[in-house]
């Protein structure tokens, strides 16, 4: 089918067009403001002086942004193949098995740069099994992805408790939570970034999986469009006939995308349980994998695109809790209708708008054309 | 005589547990089946109940929260209708943003107004429905074996009760019996059809939108107003999406759908009392695992190895005109 | 009371830059049968769709029995006894066919009542028409002439008076589409005014009593049916004579290449599409595969290809034996010297999203020339389409243009050039210039034969009979899913046209 809309310029297809649908977000947002009876201005202050006022509120607003970067690549690799993973939540959250298990066995014996490396490994792996399933189920069984891991979120959720209540949990203990890691399982801190700035970390817990998770955006940049794997899977994504056309397995590629997906998932379980909390809690993902849908709608699926849309959700975090300090009536979860507005605004009215400026630009163009052909 | 009397009560508390799937479920019934699907349901479900929280608390009655309810839940569904239909958007996204959108502002707007970390104020008298006793329910009482099952388990229900288990005929006469029904139920298969007879896709599309929307706000106005005495932050805990599982799992059928709902239903009283105690024969069951039955359940079913769902088949595709 | 049943003034129609229907005129008689002829693309369903209310006219104005009327919305158009059968039928497949039949026309908001009444008043029309149906039965379980068959009674449910046909014998068997023109004709007797739009000739001369040609969304001729002839109307169609003769020399055939035996493919409701075909194909010979569309022609690609898989059968390709009732790579294929043009270049063929760059490798992506072990070697794959932009003059030359963006005779050569390029040993062709202009139809037929002339073997699928006979050397017929004719490059028209109407055909095929 063709495109109903005339071409738009990359700057405003991948710049204008989710700044306008971003600027409708809170602006609606600012209504829900104005209900609870506080200033939507003052709101807007807090929450960017919370998130950018000082060395540690950037520390912290990078140390959410990390989380999103995986959780955001997870959303988008597989968006690229035609797929819709909701199911990043519980495969960032499977992730978390790995990533504790690697630190419960060495993190008493080796150094971080040692246990890291197993870590990783092990949060994609225990991520890409979650994520095997749904996929395997699409591939060979027609079974509808979006169900089946949203039906997956929920059993993780099962499956989480079960384990930390009965199985991680040191003998005696009450919390739900496996024992605290020493210095082996703890990642150094990026202080020394910040501090090329000139700032402060503070207590932030900004650590290195932030480069890792830098790294993984660069890599899912290659394997899209610069690998023989990337070029298969986006040629599925566009049409499955072609892909069938061209030889390329549609259930090789459905099942390796979304372990891929569910690998980078997973990693983002790292950076909370190696970089802030030395020990894997209860419901440690806190809905990132959900908030990766919005980064990645936000960003366009592109790595370029994410990485700001993590940081400016990462603002969202950090910021919103200062606001929540600031202002009482609004707590966190005000960063949770904003979450949900931005997926509304960037996902499913993402062409409210697009005729409009289409439009703008078209008697923009045709004035300039004509301007050129009386030049001429 | 015991195990009995546990049976009566098991069976008790998975009527009352079912009843808000019952109506997510139908809810979800009426949209899907016209080809727009909803993940949303959580999220209507969950604005519904504290809208009837919020306002039985302020008015004390009954029924001005549920028609608050119902409101807030019919004018979700008119976001997601734009959506999908007029913006011919993702419905999924969709669905999932309202879920978000709804999850965030019942906490802030019901800590903002209540001050009761995000419960909405317990409710009690007029402004929560109460329980209806049958005819004769206290004089059979006593006789056996019928009389407990027709005082404890048919009878003392709440209103929304009834209603829940009397909307499964009434959806299934409105789906094959109706004129309505009929309309509906093509424009999930093939709109062009609807189109080429005259009908207006859109206008057919947006009625079955509303319909979901009445009936999630049934759902969550049970959930704050009968079941609970007032809205708790995040008080759907997954229903809605229970729901959508029990949907998929009565293929898109009404009477399929009470069946499922109550085995869900079942499943879920089941994890509450087993909560501790080992079962007979089986042992210690681990309640997670109960609690992941029919999310399991409906992964296998959807895997075809029981049977297969298959889904309207213009569900999720917004409608364009063909050149 | 007018003796015309519907009369347009001028009606005007654009979408977006395309100008689909350009200043029409058209003059229908009632209780006639009125043939619109075109080409493809030539505006004819817009037209159509413009009277049914689907679109609106931009101006223009519809006159029906004498009275101006705005048709906003099909129901318009219904209310002033207008129905349509619609090319790709509108009709619920689990529902039956009383269910489609009352859709939209039920006379109250409980069914009962309608169904009973739905299903005397069906009865009825089955026996005025002769168009006998089970009311019960389930659209999905019913073969496509009686699929249209309801799609009529639909209609004349309705009360239609005038009854617009588009395209109907598309999907028809010779022998359902001669049931068909029966039972048009019976309508008419009955005093029913017909439109009938199709881009056959034969049909035309066959049934209609008057007809009007559209060429490039213009009405430029209406003939009374009896005083015209086929040439005439073809070049009313055509604009100008297009001979479609290619020069060529003698072919020189050479080893088989292609060997084709028992083969037997069914489509994904279980029909068989493609029966028991053998035949081989030589190494510098193009042999054409003629036939009505829908006989089976497009499966036979597909099966060849490996992109579908066949029940039986057996493909030698170049010597070795392909596995194609089991698993099929066709990127294994392409590497044993397969190139393959599909029919349906939009879906098939071409991601439209992707630069023409990357069109340019679709299917050879694991060829090493465009790789640096996993990774895409951009730089080879820049040249090697800038090579071929060049060589088959794909306008506008721009490697890093969505191929969205090209027209449909340059997106065809971005196939071509990407399939004939890399001289496989064997290339098969379906619906070479489908949706191309003129200038390039004449580029891609002299390619064609260049292909042969250097050795190739080509096997070519067409529904247009003048391109295979211009372009082949062998003219193989399938009707019904068999091979039912072979014949050489003296084949008349008349005799293929016989072949491909099954007349010589299997005698089971028939009603």
């Amino acid at each position: 089918m063709s495109n109903p809309y005339a071409k738009l310029p990359n700057w405003a297809e991948y710049g204008l067009i989710p700044l306008v649908n971003l600027v409708v977000a809170f602006l609606v947002a600012g209504l829900v403001v104005l209900l609870v009876g506080e200033n939507p201005l003052n709101a807007a202050y807090h929450m960017v002086n919370g998130a950018f006022g000082r060395g540690e509120y950037i520390g912290f607003t990078l140390y959410y942004a990390t989380t999103f970067i995986f959780t955001g690549l997870s959303v988008a690799v597989a968006f690229h193949a035609g797929l819709f993973n909701i199911g990043s939540e519980g495969q960032a959250y499977i992730g978390g098995i790995g990533v504790a298990l690697a630190c419960l066995w060495l993190d008493r014996t080796m150094p971080w740069f040692v246990v890291f490396p197993l870590a990783i490994i092990g949060s994609a792996a225990f991520g890409a099994m979650w994520a095997f399933l749904p996929g395997w189920l699409q591939a060979k069984r027609g079974s509808h992805i979006v169900i089946t891991t949203i039906m997956f979120n929920f059993i993780a959720s099962s499956l989480m408790v079960y384990l930390l209540t009965r199985v991680m949990k040191p003998l005696g203990s009450m919390a739900t939570q496996t024992r605290t890691f020493e210095a082996g399982g703890q990642l150094p801190k990026l202080d020394w970034l910040l501090s090329i700035f000139g700032l402060n970390i503070g207590n932030a817990p900004f650590n290195v999986s932030f480069l890792l998770a830098l790294l993984a955006a660069f890599g899912v940049w290659v394997l899209i469009w610069r690998t023989r794997f990337g070029y298969e899977l986006r040629t599925m994504g566009h049409s499955p006939s072609a892909a069938r056309y061209a030889g390329i397995s549609e259930t090789r590629i459905t099942i390796i995308v979304m372990m891929i997906s569910g690998g980078l998932a997973g990693m983002m379980a790292l950076n909370p349980i190696m970089g802030e909390q030395f020990r894997m809690q209860l419901d440690f993902v806190q809905g990132a994998g959900f908030v990766g849908i919005a980064v990645a709608l936000m960003g366009r699926s592109h790595p370029a695109g994410i990485i700001p849309a993590a940081i400016l959700f990462g603002m969202l975090y950090q910021g919103g809790a200062e606001i929540a300090f600031e202002m009482p009536a609004i707590s966190r979860d005000m960063i949770v209708i904003i979450q949900g507005l931005v997926i509304l605004f960037a996902g499913a009215l993402e062409n409210m708008f697009r005729p409009a400026i289409s439009r703008a630009f078209a008697s923009f163009g045709q004035r300039s054309a004509a301007v050129q052909t009386k030049g001429a | 005589m015991d195990f009995f009397q546990t049976i009566i009560a098991l069976l008790e508390s998975t009527i009352r547990l079912s009843v808000p799937l019952i109506f997510a479920a139908l809810a979800g019934l009426y949209t899907e089946r016209a080809g727009v699907f909803d993940i949303g349901l959580e999220g209507k479900m969950l604005g519904a109940a504290f809208a009837a929280g919020a306002v039985a608390a302020v008015t004390g009655s009954v029924f001005i929260g549920l028609l608050a309810a119902i409101l807030i839940s019919v004018l979700l569904s008119l976001v997601h209708g734009y959506a999908s239909i007029t913006q011919r958007g993702s419905q999924i996204v969709s669905g999932v943003a309202i879920n978000f959108i709804v999850f965030g502002s019942t906490v802030i707007l019901g800590e903002a107004w209540f001050r009761q970390g995000g419960r909405t104020p317990a409710l009690s008298g007029d402004a929560r429905f109460q329980t209806w006793d049958l005819p004769f329910a206290d004089a059979v009482k006593d006789v056996p074996f019928i009389g407990p099952i027709y005082a404890n388990l048919l009878s003392g229900h709440f209103l929304l009760t009834y209603l829940a288990f009397a909307l499964v005929p009434i959806s299934w006469w409105v789906l094959y019996r109706t004129r309505f029904g009929l309309r509906l139920r093509a424009v999930g298969e093939n709109p062009g059809a609807v189109d080429t007879a005259g009908i207006s896709v859109i206008w057919l599309r947006y009625r079955a939108v509303i319909c979901c929307g009445i009936l999630c706000g049934f759902a969550g106005a049970y959930l704050s107003l009968a079941m609970n005495a007032g809205f708790v932050k995040g008080m759907t805990a997954g229903k809605g999406y229970i729901a959508l599982a029990a949907l998929i799992f009565a293929k898109w059928r009404p009477v399929n759908i009470m069946l499922a709902c109550l085995l869900f239903g079942f499943l879920d009283a089941l994890a509450i009392r087993l909560q501790g105690n080992p079962l007979p024969l089986i042992g210690q069951v681990p309640v997670q695992l109960m609690q992941a039955l029919p999310y399991i359940l409906t992964v296998i079913l959807l895997a075809g190895f029981i049977g297969k769902a298959i889904p309207p088949k213009a569900g999720g595709i917004p409608y364009v005109k063909e050149r | 009371m007018s003796d015309l049943a519907i009369e347009l003034r001028g009606i005007d129609k654009s979408f977006g830059l395309v100008h689909a229907n350009k200043d029409i005129n058209l003059q229908v008689r009632k209780g006639t049968i009125h043939g619109i002829i075109g080409e493809n693309g030539a505006g004819k369903s817009t037209l159509m769709s413009i009277l049914y209310g689907f679109y609106q006219a931009d101006r223009g104005e519809i006159v029906v029995d004498g009275k101006a009327v705005v048709i906003k919305d099909p129901n318009a158009a219904i209310a002033s006894g207008i129905g349509m059968v619609h090319q790709h039928f509108m009709l619920v497949e689990n529902f039956t066919v009383l269910e489609n039949i009352m859709l939209g026309a039920e006379d109250s908001q409980v069914l009962n009542t309608s169904i009973s009444k739905a299903r005397v008043e069906l009865k009825r029309l089955e026996k005025e028409y002769a168009l006998e149906v089970d009311p019960d039965a389930l659209i999905e379980e019913l073969p496509v002439g009686l699929q249209q068959r309801v799609e009529i009674l639909k209609a004349l449910y309705r009360k239609a008076d005038i009854l617009i046909l588009d395209e109907p014998t598309g999907v028809l068997t010779p022998a359902e589409a001669d049931h068909l023109f029966r039972i048009l004709g019976q309508l008419k007797d009955q005093g029913k005014t017909i439109i009938l739009i199709t881009h056959k000739l034969r049909e035309i001369m066959a049934i209609t009593d008057e007809v009007s040609v559209m060429r490039r969304g213009e009405m430029v001729a209406t003939r009374t049916t009896k005083e015209t002839s086929v040439e005439e109307l073809a070049e009313l169609m055509v604009g100008r004579r297009v001979l479609l003769r290619v020069e060529k020399g003698e072919a020189n055939p050479g080893a088989v290449k292609l060997s084709v035996k028992n083969l037997t493919v069914r489509d994904g409701r279980g029909v068989t599409m493609v029966d028991n075909v053998s035949f081989d194909l030589k190494a510098g010979e193009i042999v054409g595969i003629a036939g009505v569309a829908g006989n089976g022609q497009s499966e036979l690609l597909e099966a060849i290809s490996g992109i579908r898989r066949a029940v039986s059968g057996s493909v030698v390709l170049n010597g070795s034996t392909v596995d194609v009732t089991g698993h099929v790579d066709p990127g294994a294929l392409r590497s044993q010297g397969l190139g393959h043009v599909p029919e349906d270049r939009h879906h098939v063929g071409l991601v439209l999203k992707f630069d023409e760059s990357e069109n340019a490798i679709l299917g050879y992506q694991r060829d090493k020339r465009y790789l640096n072990g996993p990774f895409l070697n951009m730089e080879a794959i820049r040249a090697e389409a800038e090579e071929k932009i060049q060589k088959y003059d794909i306008r506008p030359p721009n490697a890093k243009l969505k191929t969205a963006n090209f027209s449909g005779g340059n997106q065809q050569k971005i196939v071509l050039a990407r399939e004939m390029e890399r001289g496989p040993d064997v290339l098969i062709i379906g619906q070479p210039t489908r949706g191309v202009d003129v200038g390039a139809i004449e580029f891609i037929h002299k390619r064609i034969i260049e292909m042969r002339d250097r050795g190739m073997a080509v096997l070519l699928v067409s529904v247009e009979l003048d391109e295979i006979r211009a372009l082949s050397d062998r003219i193989l017929v399938m009707f019904a899913g068999r091979v039912v004719g072979e014949r050489g490059t003296d084949a008349t028209e008349g005799e293929l046209g016989l072949l491909m109407a099954g007349v010589e055909g299997p005698k089971e095929a028939a009603e």
